[in-house]
């Protein structure tokens, strides 16, 4: 018996040192080791032996299965490494090959990025975001901004008006928001309106429909200067920290005084040169940029919401308008108003 | 307004150069948009010359040959003018220099002969609008005096731009009081401060009469007659003035009453008195369909707010506007009625945008000027008249006047002026502004009263109107402080609403979809071609009355309609695979009346609710593929499931529950179309574009969806969510295959499972779906994923168990057995 034990050791010692792959390794295992092997079955009859014999057989057979467990598990080492390292060698890929595209991310609209822009400088300094109807009333669009009907003034923006409602218009500026808020709110009252607004106009500097961004602060004591200061803070927001402003006055029918406001030329730094020498071809050699229009809120505007708490002897304040197509395009060097509205993907996709 | 800087410099003299200028009345509020020169920029090689001799051209009928004397000896230059004759004193240009339009001189030869400059018309200085030959000067100054010492050359024009406040700077005067204003340059005395002496016959009521119907509409009519008047050329100096004002000269009388508008801002107009038949005139409103031929040789047809000037014989000219042909100066004019008229401005303006009619006139009456305005413009052109015309002014002015208003006395109170600007200008600077600008001001206290002039009459009515006066004089840009305003407890910030509207404006960008501004217009013809059928009421949009085109006349009622626009643009482009999405308003016939402010459903601040309803929308479109193909896949065409997919995925991120139902739209596909909504509220559409529809816009495929932002944002839970505790006791998933008929729709079935499965059924994913022989005819099979979880224990196998006889009995409701 003990012989027979030795010889299966042997001969198994050898299968397993051959063994040139795990799953030969495996079945080694079963042969040698498994429920209905020889050495297994040896181990399982050693109660059936005589007494004196069990000691040996028992102990040899035992320690047979230990080395024959042992070499198994080195082998197995030893294959795996090898069988992983093959592995690898036929896993090559082509690390040359495009990588796979993840879902492509849209863009925004630069209109709708320009916009959020002003908003939230805006925001910054204290206001609120209001939104009214861009299909308007003649009273909000005109009247109550000190617009009376036949008064010249209203030529200065050519209106369309909706058939078969002569007092129903396209709103020609973002104002109509400043009474509407008002009649919504006594003061002090701090808002922006974004949106868009419609002149009956199309060139290459007008578009029919366009963007605007109105603000409107009402309170006690708010004077020009405090407007020169709102103007500043937002204008460095939008076109850099250096820039300087210009106030010029100027004649719009809703504030008193009112002004225009020319930004110093972040191209030439307000010199009206470039670097090279020649004429700053975005400020024209002016070494300004006309920006936007805003003044002293009229106090006949504020004598139509005065039954809201506005009395125009207690509150004042400013109002301005700024064009939001005109900074995106002064910042983002679009040439051409109409490009907004073309919607071509190889210009929408180039802004994040 | 072109003020042409010499005629500026005759009523004020800053002794500023014109650049200076125009940047000091820009920046006080006088707009000067360019200096233009009128002929040429430099005098250099302009000089007078004298012609000696002059010859045929040998081989030119039309070309004299001449010798010219220009100073530094004698020169030959080849003329073309006809009337170019030996003994002349001419204007010449010698080569090197730079003719007006840029063209630089040069030696030449003309048809063989060698030319040595050119002698000039008045036209090719721009002196005047057209010349029939060359210009010949007055004898006397030596050849070779630079040409600027004897003509305007180079004449600097201020173009302005003014703002419809200030009629007074409609006139050269009115200019040049503000140039007195902001420089403090001496103001010479009003032009108008002499009156012409009367030498005529009789009395002017003698020639004519004026009979004035609409006092209400011609708060003023004034009239003076001047006889034997010799109509001719206006003299040099007159008609380079007009030239470089902008206006053509036509003869002595016309160009007087253009002169004297371009001074005072106030027009005149000349009649032939002899085409006035008894001299009489009338101001009264037309007959509706009333007609007359005007100046410019049309004849239109009036309505009943029209005011005419009319004789017995019918209208003789459109009140402020344009004078008629009938009673027109012409050569043969001798006697003249002189009309210097005040109108009402609404009147006007409304008369003239009917007619279409706008005019250097009713452009100035349509802004309302003063009646005491008149008299000063007939005293000047009386002047003139005399002057120049060799008239004789009849005694007396013909005046019938409304009342005339009084002057208007404003206070200035000194505390409003710092209040307002939030700068200090003194008492005795507020004083001497006003007084420049030709107001009336007088101390009181620290306040001051002040009268305002009738040019400023309809500009300056309030206390804050004299405070932009002196702010502007006094320099804002030099002296305005800056400061920031005291907000006090307001605090600024987006609305929830509008935060979360960016957020789905993100989320959309961030699934891949490029944002796009889309025109609100589209033609009317868009509700048909996207096959909305007349009785819906897409297919009734708000119409503009006055649009720039059929194309764009209509508001739109879906954003599909200018997507489509875009992604067929693009596509024309080369551009296959898009994905756009827009965030906008649509616009509809049905006002809601205002229920509380929500600007995404279109109702907004205010008194009065909009005229329209105007909801905010969210609406993308895909044509191509959503995904980008690549050598391992990808690139399949974007179908109903890619865009509902992507639609789902951004009300996850807004934490919105969005429900879908087979629902038809005329422009989507019949089968593949879904109605969204959001609880019960309606919300939107989603589906694969209609072949028809895609053919029209030249796409091979589309989908898309439209939903409303208001009701999508008030369902919106992202940012209010509550903690919910999911780590103390564990879920139990399991997986559920269900057999129903073939035409019970998923939404059915996850209906019948969450139904049966209660509060502890957390998710029930459908993540396969399988039809086959098997399952028997019309049967499919879906698998779904389910999560139970309790919160306050673990769930007992046999808990669970139970539930899943519950959805079984709920299943068994709609013909679904589970398969095992």
């Amino acid at each position: 018996m003990l012989e027979r034990i030795e010889e299966i050791r042997g001969e198994a010692s050898a299968a397993i040192a051959a063994a040139g792959s795990s799953a030969e390794l495996e079945e080694l295992r079963v042969r040698y080791l498994g429920r209905k092997a020889e050495l297994t079955g040896v181990l399982r009859g050693i109660a059936e032996l005589p007494p004196e014999e069990r000691g040996e057989v028992g102990g040899a057979a035992n320690r047979a299965r230990k080395e024959l467990e042992a070499l198994l598990e080195q082998s197995a080492e030893r294959l795996s490494a090898s069988e992983l390292e093959q592995q690898l060698v036929s896993d090559r890929i082509d690390v040359t090959l495009p990588g796979a595209p993840p879902r492509p991310v849209g863009h925004p609209h630069l209109i709708a990025r320009t916009t959020r822009l002003i908003e939230d400088t805006m925001v910054g300094l204290g206001y609120h975001v209001a939104e009214g109807p861009e299909i308007e009333h003649d009273y909000y669009n005109f009247t109550a901004l000190n617009h009376p009907p036949g008064h010249p003034a209203r030529m200065l923006q050519d209106t369309f008006y909706v058939q078969s409602h002569p007092d129903v218009l396209l709103r020609t500026h973002t104002s109509p928001m400043q009474v509407r808020s008002m009649e919504a709110k006594p003061p002090p009252i701090f808002v922006v309106v974004p949106g868009k607004v419609y002149r009956r106009d199309s060139d290459a500097t007008h578009s029919p429909m366009f963007h605007q961004v109105e603000g409107l602060a009402i309170g006690e004591g708010l004077t020009l200067a405090d407007l020169q200061g709102t103007l500043l803070a937002m204008c460095r927001a939008l076109f850099g920290a250096e820039r300087e402003l210009r106030l010029r006055p100027h004649f719009f029918p809703f504030t008193e005084p009112s002004v225009e406001v020319d930004v110093s030329c972040f191209q030439c730094g307000g010199s009206g040169e470039l670097a090279g020498g020649e004429r700053c071809n975005l400020c024209k050699g002016q070494g300004w940029i006309e920006i936007l229009g805003a003044g002293m809120v009229d106090p006949n505007v504020l004598g139509f919401v005065e039954g809201h708490g506005y009395d125009a002897e207690r509150v004042q304040g400013f109002a301005f308008g700024i064009g939001v197509e005109r900074v995106a395009m002064l910042r983002h060097g679009v040439p051409d108003l109409r490009r907004f509205f073309d919607n071509d993907v190889r210009m929408l996709e180039q802004f994040g | 307004m072109r003020a042409p800087l010499s005629w500026l410099r005759e009523y004020c003299d800053p002794g500023m150069d014109p650049a200076a200028l125009a940047d000091r009345l820009v920046m006080t509020g006088t707009e000067v948009e360019r200096i233009d020169t009128v002929g040429p920029k430099s005098g250099d090689g302009f000089v007078v010359g004298k012609v000696l001799a002059r010859e045929q051209h040998p081989d030119a009928d039309r070309l004299s040959v001449c010798r010219v004397d220009t100073g530094e000896g004698e020169r030959t230059i080849v003329c073309g003018a006809p009337n170019v004759d030996a003994g002349q004193t001419v204007a010449v240009v010698l080569p090197g220099a730079t003719m007006p339009g840029g063209m630089k001189i040069r030696k030449a030869k003309l048809r063989g002969v060698a030319s040595e400059g050119m002698i000039l018309s008045a036209a090719e200085l721009e002196i005047a609008e057209e010349a029939d030959g060359i210009m010949v000067l007055d004898d006397g100054p030596p050849p070779g005096t630079p040409l600027s010492e004897v003509l305007p050359l180079g004449e600097p024009v201020l173009e302005i731009e003014v703002t419809p406040n200030r009629t007074d700077c409609f006139g050269v005067h009115g200019v040049a009081r503000e140039v007195h204003a902001i420089t403090g340059a001496p103001l010479a005395p009003d032009p108008w401060a002499e009156d012409a002496s009367a030498e005529g016959e009789g009395e002017a009521s003698d020639y004519a009469s004026v009979r004035v119907d609409v006092p209400e509409l011609c708060p003023r009519f004034t009239a003076r007659v001047f006889t034997d008047i010799a109509v001719a050329p206006s003299p040099a100096w007159l008609q380079a003035r007009l030239t470089a004002a902008g206006q053509r000269p036509i003869n002595n009388v016309v160009d007087i009453t253009n002169y004297v508008m371009l001074l005072t801002a106030q027009p005149l107009h000349a009649f032939d008195l002899d085409k006035v038949p008894g001299g009489e005139l009338i101001v009264r409103t037309a007959e509706d369909g009333e007609k007359m031929t005007t100046l410019d040789d049309v004849e239109r047809s009036f309505d009943a707010e029209t005011v005419l000037v009319c004789d017995r014989e019918g209208p003789s000219g459109i009140a402020g506007i344009m004078g008629g042909q009938r009673s027109e100066v012409s050569d043969a004019t001798t006697r003249v009625l002189l009309e210097v008229a005040c109108w009402n401005g609404t009147n006007i303006l409304r008369t003239s945008r009917m007619l279409g009619l706008r005019s250097e006139a009713s452009s100035r009456f349509e802004k309302q000027l003063h009646p005491d305005l008149c008299l000063r413009a007939q005293r000047i052109a009386s002047r003139l008249l005399i002057e120049l015309c060799g008239a004789k002014m009849v005694p007396g002015t013909i005046d019938e006047a409304a009342e005339i208003p009084e002057p208007r006395r404003l206070r200035l109170r000194a505390s409003r002026v710092e209040g307002l600007l939030g700068m200090t200008i003194s008492q005795d600077e507020q004083k001497v502004y006003l007084e420049r600008l030709g107001f009336e001001a007088s101390a009181d206290g620290d306040d001051l009263e002040v009268v305002v002039p009738p040019d400023r009459h309809y500009d300056v009515t309030r206390e804050v109107d004299l405070i932009e006066e002196v702010a502007r004089v006094h320099g804002i840009d030099e002296h305005l402080p800056t400061t920031l305003p005291a907000t006090g407890t307001e605090v600024g910030g987006l609305s929830r609403a509008q935060r979360l509207r960016r957020r789905a404006e993100d989320g959309l960008r961030d699934l891949g979809f490029d944002q796009v501004v889309g025109w609100s217009f589209t033609d009317p013809g868009e509700a048909g071609r996207l096959r909305i059928p007349d009785d819906d009421p897409r297919a009734t949009p708000v119409l503009l009355a006055n649009p720039l085109s059929e194309e764009q006349s209509a508001m739109r009622t879906t954003l599909l309609g200018s997507l489509l626009d875009v992604a067929a643009r693009n596509n024309a482009r080369g551009a296959g695979n898009l994905a756009l999405f827009e965030s906008a308003r649509v616009y509809l016939q049905d006002a809601t009346p205002a229920d509380g402010v929500d600007p995404l459903a279109g109702h907004f601040a205010g008194d009065q609710p909009a005229p329209f309803s105007e909801p905010h929308r969210f609406a993308a479109l895909a044509t191509g593929s959503l995904s980008e193909r690549s050598w391992r896949g990808g690139g399949e065409a974007a179908d109903f499931f890619a865009l509902k997919g992507a639609l789902e995925a951004l009300a996850r991120q807004l934490g919105v529950a969005l429900s879908f139902a087979a629902a038809e739209q005329p422009f989507l596909h019949p089968g593949r179309s879904a109605a969204i909504s959001i609880g019960d509220t309606a919300a939107g559409w989603l589906g694969e574009v209609h072949p028809l529809v895609c053919r029209t816009w030249d796409l091979d495929a589309a989908v898309a969806f439209e939903i409303d932002a208001a009701p999508l944002l008030a369902a919106a839970t992202v940012g209010e969510e509550r903690y919910e505790d999911v780590t103390t006791f564990p879920a139990v998933y399991q997986d559920l295959a269900v057999v129903v008929p073939a035409d019970v729709p998923a939404e059915a079935v996850s209906e019948a499972i969450r139904a049966g499965g209660g509060e502890l059924l957390q998710g029930a994913e459908v993540f396969d779906l399988f039809e086959g022989e098997q399952l028997g005819e019309n049967r499919k099979s879906l698998a779904l994923n389910l999560e139970f979880r309790a919160p306050d224990r673990t769930l007992t196998d046999e808990e669970v168990a139970g539930l899943r006889e519950a959805i079984k009995a709920k299943l068994d409701e709609i013909g679904g057995t589970l398969r095992e």
